[in-house]
């Protein structure tokens, strides 16, 4: 019966582990490249996610990387420095990660120098719902505000933030209105910068303003 | 397995007008509807989607010999999920922002009716000639269709063509919605059933000469 089963899916199987080969192959020789991508993408947000910043300045600094929780719940984050045009500290951009609706939503959470307010939010990939959740990309603006506007209200950094249908009322801090329709989108956008915001992150983060920043080092071409 | 059906020539003369995948076939709608905002959008798909086909008709008209009929979906998913991957991580290295910009619609690649059917359709069937000679011209059919629909979206939207503004807002109020996902539908609709009137005019045209 194996010998059957084996028979009829050689070709599977080696295809498979064909396609897998050259897969490895083309992300071993890319992803580098990749990563440099999405480092200088992380850098050009910075600005906009803590006002004030400079990101030429800011991107000279090596990210403080923070590890929180232990075992299989270790999460390693990385915190860029927001500097301003004279490299005094501004505040923190901290790159986070989790399970969105579809896939994995990345993403940049503002905060201030002390970690107790957030200043703002950036989605840096995602790959949720077209039409439904990928609205949770949408910044919008002052009169029409999109998902993401609402993270420039001065939510309190040391709270968790709660998702909710209806419009938060204009005092009420850390909470944050679902893009309708994908309720498990905004949920998980929440979960993520709640699970990243941590104790153990703003501490280490407070610590790291007192000891001060250390120059990223330069690569030779 | 004997060389039967249209040859390469006819297999890529066809995928150009008389079986364009987007007004004939009606098939890979949703990159249709979802990227032709704008022309860069709508190319940089169709790129992607010609790299994707061209590949998997080719491997799997190589390969066609050794199909199981029961297995031949499995392997002509596997085939194309290979080829999307790839496609997806050299936009990400190359072309960031326009990578970022199509979002899911290059891994949605995987599950394009265009690709599926030419495989089972041509390649599965003919020789590598006539199964890399459909895909080229399946792609520019493709490829077409999408600039088409784009072409009309971002002029009228925007008043550019690939960002290039050629109807200055002085001249021409933008039509926001031709860029929202009504604008697809009613783009789509409005050229579908004109390629439609002229199809059935030539057909008419035809008769009367025979």
């Amino acid at each position: 019966m194996k010998v059957k089963y084996i028979s009829q899916a050689w070709l599977v199987l080696l295809l498979s582990l064909s396609f897998g080969g050259a897969l490895a192959g083309v992300d071993v020789w890319l992803a580098p490249r990749i990563a440099k991508n999405k480092l200088d993408a992380t850098i050009k947000k910075i600005s906009i996610l803590v006002s004030g910043a400079d990101n030429a300045v800011s991107g000279r600094y090596k990210p403080v990387e923070v590890v929180v929780g232990e075992g299989k719940f270790k999460t390693t984050y990385e915190a860029f420095w927001a500097m301003d045009d004279a490299g005094k500290p501004r505040g923190w951009v901290i790159k986070a990660s989790g399970q969105g609706f579809a896939d994995k939503i990345e993403l940049l959470i503002g905060v201030d120098a002390k970690c107790e307010v957030i200043k703002g939010l950036s989605i840096l990939s995602q790959k949720e719902t077209p039409g439904l959740g990928n609205k949770i990309e949408d910044l919008g603006d002052e009169k029409k505000p999109g998902f993401l506007w609402q993270f420039h209200y001065g939510h309190r950094a040391n709270q968790p933030l709660t998702v909710t249908t209806a419009s938060p009322k204009p005092n009420e801090f850390n909470k944050i209105k679902a893009v309708g329709g994908a309720t498990i989108s905004s949920r998980s956008v929440c979960n993520i910068v709640n699970d990243a915001l941590s104790e153990q992150l703003r501490t280490a983060l407070v610590e790291a303003l007192k000891k001060g920043p250390t120059l990223r080092p330069v690569k030779k071409e | 397995m004997a060389m039967d059906g249209p040859t390469p020539l006819e297999r890529f003369i066809n995928g150009i007008l008389p079986e364009n995948p987007t007004y004939r076939q009606v098939l890979g709608m949703c990159p249709t509807l979802a990227v032709t905002n704008g022309m860069k959008e709508a190319m940089t798909m169709a790129g992607a989607v010609a790299f994707t086909l061209i590949c998997a008709n080719i491997v799997t008209s190589l390969i066609r010999g050794l199909l199981k009929p029961h297995l031949r979906i499995l392997v002509f998913t596997l085939t194309i999920a290979a080829f999307v991957t790839i496609a997806d991580r050299f936009l990400a290295a190359f072309l960031p922002d326009m990578s970022r910009a199509l979002g899911p619609y290059v891994p949605l690649i995987i599950v394009n009716c265009v690709i599926i059917c030419r495989c089972e359709v041509c390649a599965s069937k003919q020789g590598v000639a006539a199964a890399a000679a459909d895909a080229v011209g399946q792609s520019i059919g493709f490829a077409l269709g999408l600039a088409s629909i784009a072409a009309v979206r971002e002029i009228i939207g925007n008043g550019s063509i690939f960002e290039f503004t050629i109807l200055p807002e002085a001249y021409w109020p933008r039509w926001g919605i031709m860029l929202l996902p009504p604008g697809a539908f009613l783009t789509l609709g409005l050229l579908m059933g004109g390629f439609n009137l002229l199809s059935a005019r030539s057909e008419k045209r035809k008769k009367a000469l025979a």
